[in-house]
């Protein structure tokens, strides 16, 4: 009798949401909505706001009053450094990442077969999803001075390289892991990953009868590559580069780690909210990075970079 | 079709590629075995197992592996029900907003973590709320989400919407064609959606150290070793285990996906 009757409420319940399917949507929708509405929208509201209060620099209390002087602080020289250093650098690693996971991605999409594609596919996703601490303890490792690239450059006789390379103003530094070239290594090794598999889809739907034609019709390789592969590519690595260029203009543990004292756009976010406990002036920072990728993606919609991810 | 031969620089240029991508993850298990303490010089001086044993009997470290194993278990649930909810929502029907609720989804994955992560910790501030284990999962969950929702939306897409018809015609109500159709359906599509959010949620650190507050996950534990090193031997056997305990998810994902035309794990 009990089974029964619950039964039809299971069934009643059901016939009313099949009827409606306009609950049933809402109901789905409600948690989800709900979570990243409150909690993550919200927050990120409550963020934006305070970038528009200022803090009172000899009470270090914040100023509660509509205001957008901290953001004029963004364009004094000092601050404005830190932005401009943080987009040239994620501008360089985009770069470096594209030619780097190019022919991954293009040996992968064209040649690789049957067992290949396996290693392929694993040798790209292992250390894409590997430990982002991990793979940063390794480069500590690597660039220490007492590390296996001074000892390999030794056993070469070419340690003198690396000293007159280091010894470069802006790129060089006392030792490779405390030298911008040594964060940018870093950054390029953690985000490289990321780039690979946009340009690979997008490599994929490039039919090989294409460059065939291309070499029929007597174009060179270099020039197949310059006009038919390379603009047929561009979607894919406009769509990997959106994750290496954000990636990199938010991260803020790689330099601190590896790196001269020269702050990012992260660290200063970092440094503004925690020691200093300017919440207003940190808040102003993250919004740095929120307004680039806007423009940013809204660059790479146009170029078609999404149908492509 | 693509029978040619790959030219030569290519075949350089790509296994480099993937060398430079490999090397220096091998590097981190030669490491792990070194008699050296106080430098980090190769090649190592000699290979000892003693840092495992020391590692083993050191609390700090079970301490904060326990943490990020409890943080990643709860966010992997909630990730797994907002997720499914969400693609089920945004696969079966067309609605006005469809475009937003997808662009909201992957949001907290397309902006900077350093972003999502001094939002949510102004947002605390404001809120008063206290740090605690919650706080964490907070952060942790809102960006899981994207991943089930990923892998889920993709099954669903391949799954027919006549099989659910076909089986309300035959007398099953909505919660019986959930249990003996859909979810069946839905199986590895969600358990690989778990596995990577784990994953992800397990080795997260940038968000985590806005919102842990004093707390230690495994990733803060290390990130304090790596700013300050104090015990360099305890965070080399360290770092190799996580490297070896983040294999097995994309392993996992590979067999149980393998023969589909689904890539999981794209969307990190």
């Amino acid at each position: 009798m009990m089974a029964a009757r619950s039964e039809s409420i299971g069934t009643r319940l059901s016939d009313t949401l099949w009827r409606r399917p306009a609950v049933l949507l809402f109901l789905l929708l409600l948690p989800p909505v709900l979570w990243l509405g409150i909690i993550y929208l919200g927050s990120l509201f409550a963020l934006l706001l305070q970038s528009f209060f200022s803090i009172d620099h000899f009470t270090g209390q914040i100023n509660y009053r509509f205001t957008l002087s901290t953001y004029a602080e963004l364009l004094t020289p000092a601050n404005f450094d830190i932005i401009l250093r943080t987009v040239t650098m994620a501008a360089c690693c985009t770069l470096a990442s594209a030619v780097i996971a190019f022919p991954i991605a293009y040996y992968a999409a064209r040649y690789a077969r049957g067992k290949w594609r396996a290693v392929f596919y694993l040798g790209i996703m292992m250390p894409l999803w590997s430990s982002y601490l991990v793979k940063i303890y390794a480069w500590k490792l690597i660039l220490a001075k007492e590390g296996i690239l001074t000892w390999a450059l030794e056993g070469m006789r070419l340690n003198w390289l690396l000293e007159a390379y280091l010894s470069l103003p802006v790129v060089g530094g006392n030792s490779l892991s405390v030298s911008t070239t040594g964060t940018f290594i870093v950054f390029v090794y953690v985000w490289m990953p990321f780039m690979i598999l946009p340009i690979q889809a997008a490599l994929e739907r490039v039919p090989g009868s294409m460059l065939e034609a291309s070499g029929d019709l007597g174009a060179r390789p270099a020039q197949t590559f310059r006009h038919v592969l390379l603009p047929l590519a561009l979607p894919g690595i406009v769509a990997g580069s959106i994750f290496t260029f954000s990636l990199t203009l938010g991260d803020y543990i790689i330099p601190q780690i590896i790196g001269t004292s020269r702050l990012f756009i992260g660290q200063a976010v970092y440094q503004h909210q925690g020691i200093a406990g300017n919440i207003p002036l940190a808040a102003a920072f993250a919004v740095v990075p929120i307004v680039i990728m806007g423009f940013y993606l809204w660059g790479a919609k146009r170029i078609g970079a999404f149908d492509a991810l | 079709m693509h029978s040619d031969r790959a030219p030569l620089t290519l075949k350089l240029a790509a296994a480099g590629g993937l060398l430079f991508l490999h090397l220096p993850i091998l590097l981190i298990f030669v490491y792990a075995f070194t008699t050296e303490e106080k430098s980090f010089a190769w090649p190592p001086p000699g290979l000892t197992l003693k840092w495992f044993a020391v590692t083993w009997y050191r609390a700090d470290v079970w301490e904060a592996l326990a943490l990020s194993v409890r943080v990643a278990l709860i966010s992997t649930v909630l990730a797994l029900i907002l997720g499914t909810l969400c693609a089920a929502a945004v696969s079966r029907t067309r609605f006005f907003g469809r475009e937003t609720i997808s662009l909201l989804v992957i949001l907290p994955i397309a902006l900077p973590g350093v972003v999502t992560g001094i939002a949510l910790r102004s947002a605390f501030s404001i809120a008063d709320v206290p740090f605690s284990t919650w706080t964490i999962v907070l952060g942790h969950a809102t960006f899981c989400v994207v991943i089930v929702y990923n892998n889920a939306v993709a099954r669903f897409r391949r799954t027919s919407g006549s099989l659910i018809e076909a089986s309300m015609d035959l007398g099953a109500n909505m919660f019986q064609t959930l249990r003996h159709v859909i979810l069946p359906n839905m199986a590895t599509a969600l358990v690989v959606g778990g596995m990577l959010a784990f994953a992800l949620s397990f080795d997260e650190v940038i968000v985590t150290t806005f919102t842990a507050g004093q707390q230690q996950t495994l990733p803060i534990w290390m990130l304090e070793e790596l700013v300050r090193p104090r015990e360099r031997p305890v965070t080399n056997v360290v770092a190799m285990v996580v490297a070896l305990v983040t294999m097995l998810p994309i392993l996992g994902a590979y067999y149980l996906t393998r023969g589909t035309d689904q890539v999981a794990g794209q969307g990190k």
